[in-house]
């Protein structure tokens, strides 16, 4: 039955339609990016030299306030990176808008619950914005216990409301990603058009299914873990205060049987799309498609029993870490089939270096730099150095900065064409890729040095002897920043300056999902008749 | 061109790194950071030893797996570009290849955790040692007991930084960390430095009991390979034994609030008669053999 498109703020705030659901996702992405991207150039520009003096200066605050301060804004940078960007770039902005068109399906399963997953998000990130405002330790503003939150600093440590609106904001996030991955795993299940098998299926919507798994299975015990938190603070338990025979590492254990899943939620959907973006310009299928599928299955499996790796030093058992330092190292196994089937698949290939492509194969081997620092880290024995140093620092920006944030860049390149109905500018775009890469690498290529020399993480000041290649690392951001600045240009130009109109397929013979059957931008309705699938 | 400049850049920071290594490692001072340093403290224990060979075993590892992705790509990259080929191939299984780079990874793996898992037990199993000191980690310094040796208790605090600044100062400083001590003592290393400095015995093995009173605190000193959170509510564990005399110097590695970064770690290391001579001066008691423990003070 057909019936009328809504139109103005209607068509936003009521919207049931995936794609404006995917689009909105992906604004809010960008705007919580931004202000992330803002923090972090705050970190970076208090650490350029020695001393605290950016952070006072920036804020009008004594040096007292600014130590504080300091870990406000990681503890900020951290969970609106995890939560508020990565998250809903990749899972709510692409999952949603490409999930159905690639499995030929007219929309998600539930379109209402799609509409409630976004618009939780906006007060999500709200309530974690205004917990900056009000107080957290006593005399100060904010929460600055890192975006693990350990107690007891999470809770004796931060005595105001600061961290109760913290933990509220993840609650509501938490919540908004639970509706959204029940939404996923049921039209994966159901929906898919007639003859596309789970194993026709394309890699982006397997990735999908299997981050939507880790999302239930994991998210509920962060909400279990910082409902603990919250009591403990208001009600008077002692979960994790050992004066009522409660442990602080209970915590730990608690956030990290989420947290570490929570890596694998934001990395998998990136190999979805860089499968895709390699598949398209290499003019090849996939290279073993089974095997790329069941290695991500593996991966998000393995993921759920490596949580304590996080914790070699807070006192563990040594049967325990050992345990965990063999089960670590078997993530490396399905991860090193993903990078050599990728690497397979452009073999042969007939390789056209687009700007998406760039992103895809820099994903691969700044994804493979980061992965064999894991592996060295994954050593309890030789994390004693490393552990809580910035080694670990640049580790996992490799992995999830120049990894997943670049699978985002990869996959709005890739996909701008289809969504907008413009393409992006070439030559513009290009620049913008080498101009972020360079910077990114200079930002935490460095950091891996002062890990080893011994720098701690989340530190306001260093000893002077650290500040040669903290200097250098800030410097990489300032190289960033323009990469950023043109970003923003290259896609303003795209959407609204006038650019050449994309053609529904514009990537040629290697972009065979369905998407790429449908004009771009494809219809407010479509797939209205399913597609057969040989 | 990018392929070549990208080439060029990852060459030269691998050689870089590499020659650096070496030198870095032969001038370090020990116990601190060096400046533009690239590789871990040199060590003064056999722990850190450990850890920093196989730290090194692990680079080598993981540097020939990085380099043989790295050129591999860039070969595809070159090989199978648009102008070259033309027409791809259609090639999607190759059963051995793929056994092959599943298994391989495995066999490396297999040997890391041969030289890993021995390691974590060595270190992680606290030997008959001869005396232990009891660490407190507390918002934002730490205290310090020798159970084995009376009462002598201490708290260090960081040095803040105008003491660096103003000479007069630094020079109360100075007087006041050499009379605690008693011997001449000098300041080295702004926020590395505390007033007062732990002092142990050379050649010693020490048991390190650790906890926190408020929030988690982690007691660590890379020289002698040691990190551990202090957990409020639980007594950790460790040991170590340094092998040389001299200041060594640590931070505190978990999160633990506003001065996070301002509470570090210094170790002074002595020859056993010149810490029984402090254990005198502090009014703690040593048995006959320096360092050996004294039951039942």
């Amino acid at each position: 039955m057909a019936h009328e498109n809504p139109t103005g703020w209607k068509r936003w705030l009521f919207s049931t339609n995936h794609k404006d659901i995917g689009v909105m996702y992906l604004w809010f992405a960008f705007i919580a990016g931004m202000i992330g991207f803002g923090m972090s150039g705050l970190i970076r520009m208090e650490l350029m030299n020695p001393g605290v003096d950016v952070i006072p200066s920036v804020f009008g605050m004594t040096e007292d306030q600014a130590r504080h301060m300091f870990n406000v804004l990681t503890t900020g940078h951290g969970l609106i990176m995890v939560f508020f960007m990565v998250m809903p770039a990749l899972i709510g902005g692409f999952g949603n808008y490409f999930v159905p068109l690639m499995i030929g399906a007219p929309d998600m399963a539930f379109p209402r619950m799609n509409n409630i997953s976004f618009w939780l998000m906006p007060p999500a990130f709200i309530l974690l914005l205004l917990s900056t405002f009000v107080e957290g330790p006593s005399g100060m503003n904010g929460f600055g216990g890192g975006w693990t939150a350990y107690a007891p600093l999470s809770t004796s440590g931060h005595p105001g409301p600061s961290m109760d609106l913290a933990i509220f904001s993840l609650h509501v996030a938490g919540a908004s990603s639970i509706m959204g991955a029940i939404n996923y795993i049921t039209t994966i299940f159901n929906m898919r058009a007639p003859g596309m098998t789970m194993h026709k299926m394309p890699l982006f919507s397997w990735s999908i299914l299997i981050t939507a798994f880790l999302l239930v299975l994991s998210l509920p015990v962060l909400a279990g873990a910082i409902t603990m938190l919250l009591t403990d603070r208001n009600f008077g338990t002692t979960f994790f205060d050992p004066a009522g025979g409660g442990d602080p590492i209970l915590f730990q254990h608690l956030f990290w049987f989420f947290g570490h899943p929570e890596v694998y939620i934001m990395i998998l959907p990136a190999f979805g799309i860089v499968s895709h973006i390699v598949s398209t310009f290499s003019k090849k299928p996939i290279f073993g498609y089974l095997g790329m599928a069941y290695a991500m299955a593996a991966i998000g499996f393995i993921g759920f029993v490596v949580w304590a790796h996080h914790m070699y030093t807070v006192g563990l058992d040594v049967d325990t870490k050992a345990y965990f330092v063999a089960a670590t190292m078997v993530i490396a196994v399905p991860t090193g089939v993903k990078i050599f089937s990728w690497i397979a698949t452009m073999w042969g290939g007939s390789i056209r270096f687009t700007v998406p492509m760039l992103y895809a194969i820099a994903f691969i081997l700044l994804f493979t730099l980061g992965g064999v620092t894991g592996v060295v880290l994954s050593n309890a024995g030789a994390d004693v150095a490393l552990h809580d140093t910035y080694y670990v620092v640049a580790h996992f920006h490799y992995v999830l900065s120049l990894g997943a944030v670049f699978a985002i860049f990869a996959g709005l390149y890739y996909w701008v064409g289809k969504m907008s109905g413009k393409q992006y500018p070439e030559f513009l775009a290009n620049v913008q890729f080498w101009i972020t890469f360079i910077g990114v690498n200079m930002i935490f290529f460095p950091q891996h040095f002062l890990g080893l020399q011994g720098m701690p993480r989340r530190y306001v000041d260093y000893p002077d002897a650290m500040a040669y290649w903290n200097q250098i690392s800030s410097y990489g951001y300032l190289v960033t920043l323009v990469g950023v600045f043109l970003f923003i240009v290259v896609m303003a130009m795209t959407l609204f300056k006038r650019q050449k109109d994309c053609a529904d397929n514009p990537w040629g013979e290697g972009a065979t999902t369905l998407e790429w059957t449908l004009s771009s931008p494809p219809p407010f309705h479509q797939f209205n008749e399913l597609p057969q699938i040989k | 061109m990018n392929v070549k400049r990208l080439t060029a850049r990852i060459l030269a920071s691998a050689i870089a790194l590499f020659a650096s290594t070496a030198s870095v490692l032969a001038q370090a001072t020990p116990g601190r950071p060096e400046p533009g340093g690239l590789w871990l403290q040199p060590a003064a224990s056999e722990q850190a030893q450990r850890i920093n060979d196989f730290n090194f075993d692990l680079l080598i590892i993981i540097t020939i797996i990085t380099v043989f992705v790295f050129l591999l790509m860039f070969y595809v990259m070159w090989r199978f570009r648009e102008k070259a080929n033309p027409v791809p191939s259609k090639v999607t299984h190759n059963f051995a290849l793929e056994v092959v780079w599943t298994l391989t990874p495995v066999f490396i793996l297999i040997g890391i955790g041969w030289v890993s898992l021995p390691l974590l037990y060595w270190q992680d199993q606290v030997p008959e040692t001869d005396m232990a000191i009891h660490v407190t980690g507390n918002q934002w310094n730490w205290t310090y007991s020798y159970p084995d040796h009376g009462d002598i208790e201490l708290t260090a605090n960081v040095v803040p930084d105008a003491t660096f600044i103003n000479a007069s100062d630094r020079a109360a400083a100075e007087a006041e960390l050499s009379s605690f001590l008693g011997w001449p003592a000098k300041l080295n290393a702004r926020l590395l430095d505390t007033d007062y400095r732990v002092v142990l015995p050379v050649n010693t093995k020490i048991k390190v009991q650790l906890t926190a009173s408020d929030v988690l605190h982690a007691w660590t000193v890379p020289a002698f390979g040691v990190k551990l959170d202090a957990v409020p509510g639980r007594l950790n564990e460790t040991w170590f034994e340094a092998n040389q005399t001299g200041i060594f110097y640590g931070q505190c590695s978990e999160l633990c609030g506003k001065d996070h970064a301002f509470m570090p770690i210094a170790v002074e290391v002595v020859s056993k008669e010149q810490f029984a001579r402090w254990v005198e001066l502090q009014g703690g008691t040593v048995t006959a053999e320096a360092g050996a423990p004294t039951l039942g003070r």
